[in-house]
């Protein structure tokens, strides 16, 4: 679907804060907000906009267990689909949240969450590796995140300007 | 200690007014809560590989003075862009001047083209140092009012109406704080013609060229004619988010660029090594960030000017610079009124209108650097307080 510029500028707009009423959106691109809602709408059905989300820092909530881990996952692709096939055998398990086809040193990289080490390891130990086109696995878990999807989750920042300049 | 007489402060310092921008930020400073839309600067910090290069620098020990005109280097990155940006040429060697900040730039302007009682004729609104700084310099300020009827763009009958023997120079600035205005091609060329049939230069005020939404930018130096007769000011402090690193520069043709050098090199020196290392990488490198500041500041600018129109404040849409420049008068407020109620009721600073002119009365100026959530925040707070004059 090609989209025109107002229609990319709502998404990008979207992307940064979901929860921009579209009454602001509207005046931003300089569509009315009947329009605007029916653009919204049109993406939505597209699944260009496919969900609304939070980025949520769990480490402030207390006691909220979590880890999450990045495996690179080395496969053997099959005849006629190509790494399709392996991918979604992966993507189907809960523990999945993300699966990239990746270019480099090995093909896909999954994304998995559990309550504790425990568990990932298990889960690669025991599912990921024993499938049959997977060749070999490399767990690393994440530690802390300092900015994600553009987002620094951690900061002090606080505007450094003068109240009023000329 | 008494001692200090007055009469120690020369005349002309004693006669200088206070900028009335000071004092609504002794006001607005005192305050806590206080959601500022009078702040003149970009709300991004600049950008971090620009400052990694400073910090770079500072690394390899470059803590020297530079030419006074400023590092070849950059001034060969100024050339080149300016050239591929704006469609204007100069030579790195002797017609580009390294200032401190647009400020200083016209500053040694003034005082290389001015003999004691040359004018200058200057377009207000504009910004509150344009006129003390053409009488520091020993000259005349001729104000003309660019006024709301015409989108506050200046027509060159005022400019006839003024213009005299004495007329030396036309201060002109574009895109405009406070009012955002940013002068077309065509409306350029007809003040050119002004310029060129009764031989007056142009300082040209550039600071905000980088920061136009609906159109290319049009240099008054570009214009054909214009460029042995344009002393085109710019700098890094707007477009690239450099304000705190206090670096402009002018271009000029040779003769006037040298002259101007004599008194930079009196005066200053140099601008600030660090600062100019950063400012070769944000030539260099820093495009596409000043894009993505652009399409940033384009949409709160779609949205404050909106809003405005919307709530009854009438408000043009200005084409560039980060300020929003509405229409006060329908409330019976004066532009003083209204900023020191708004401030007191609802803890919002704007900059009375008057401070930049008189034609800026009856009009307050909001920059838009400022984050979403705090524009929304403001214009809810300003509706509410304009229902007490409905």
């Amino acid at each position: 679907m090609k989209l025109n510029a107002q229609q990319i500028e709502i998404i990008e707009i979207l992307e940064k804060d979901a929860r921009m009423p579209l009454e602001d959106v509207a005046k931003m691109v300089g569509f009315s907000l009947e329009e605007t809602t029916a653009i919204v709408k049109q993406l939505e059905d597209e699944k260009i906009l496919v969900r609304y989300i939070s980025l949520v820092d769990w480490t402030k909530v207390e006691e909220h267990p979590g880890v999450r881990a990045m495996i690179d996952v080395k496969v053997t692709p099959k005849q006629g689909v190509g790494f399709d096939d392996i991918a979604e055998r992966i993507y189907r398990f809960d523990q999945v949240q993300s699966v990239y086809l990746m270019s480099g040193v090995y093909d896909l990289s999954v994304i998995v969450e559990g309550k504790s080490m425990n568990e990932v390891a298990n889960f690669v130990s025991q599912k990921l590796s024993t499938l049959d086109s997977v060749i070999s696995t490399t767990t690393h878990f994440i530690l802390k995140k300092y900015k994600h999807d553009g987002t620094v989750l951690e900061t002090g920042k606080e505007d450094q300007r003068i109240v009023v300049s000329p | 200690m008494t001692l200090t007489k007055k009469s120690y402060v020369s005349k002309m310092v004693n006669e200088l007014k206070p900028s009335g921008i000071r004092r609504f930020f002794d006001l607005a400073a005192s305050m806590e809560g206080v959601i500022s839309l009078g702040v003149g600067e970009p709300d991004f910090v600049t950008p971090w590989h620009v400052r990694e290069e400073a910090i770079r620098s500072l690394e390899m020990g470059y803590t020297a003075y530079t030419p006074n005109a400023g590092l070849f280097e950059l001034r060969q990155e100024i050339a080149h862009y300016m050239e591929k940006e704006f469609d204007v040429s100069y030579h790195p060697q002797n017609e580009i001047i390294v200032t401190i900040g647009a400020s200083s730039a016209i500053d040694i302007a003034m005082r290389t083209i001015l003999d004691p009682g040359d004018e200058v004729i200057v377009v207000e609104p504009c910004f509150v140092s344009y006129v003390p700084m053409v009488e520091l310099a020993g000259g005349k300020a001729i104000t003309v009012q660019a006024t709301k009827e015409h989108d506050f763009k200046i027509l060159p009958s005022q400019l006839e109406a003024v213009v005299s023997e004495r007329t030396k120079a036309i201060m002109l600035c574009s895109p405009n704080n406070p009012t955002g205005t940013m002068l077309n091609k065509a409306e350029l060329k007809a003040i050119a013609q002004f310029a060129i049939e009764h031989d007056v230069l142009i300082i040209a005020d550039e600071i905000y060229a980088e920061l136009a939404y609906d159109e290319d930018y049009t240099s008054m130096a570009a214009i054909p004619g214009m460029h042995e007769r344009t002393i085109l000011v710019s700098g890094f402090s707007k477009g690239f988010a450099m304000t705190g690193w206090r670096l402009g520069f002018v271009c000029a043709p040779k003769p006037i660029a040298e002259a101007m050098l004599k008194i930079f090199q009196y005066q200053l020196m140099c601008a600030s090594t660090m600062s100019q290392y950063a400012a070769i990488e944000a030539l260099k490198n820093g495009r596409s960030q000043v894009e993505k500041m652009v399409k940033s500041y384009r949409r709160r600018r779609n949205f404050i000017v909106q809003s405005f129109n919307d709530m009854g404040l009438t408000c043009h849409n200005p084409g560039g610079a980060f300020y929003a420049f509405p229409s006060i008068k329908s409330t019976g407020l004066t532009s003083q009124e209204f900023a020191a109620q708004l401030l007191q009721q609802e803890k919002v600073a704007v900059v009375p209108g008057d401070v930049f002119g008189e034609s800026g009365e009856g009009h307050i100026r909001c920059s838009y650097a400022a984050s979403l959530e705090q524009l929304q925040e403001a214009l809810k707070r300003i509706e509410r307080f304009i229902q007490n004059f409905k």
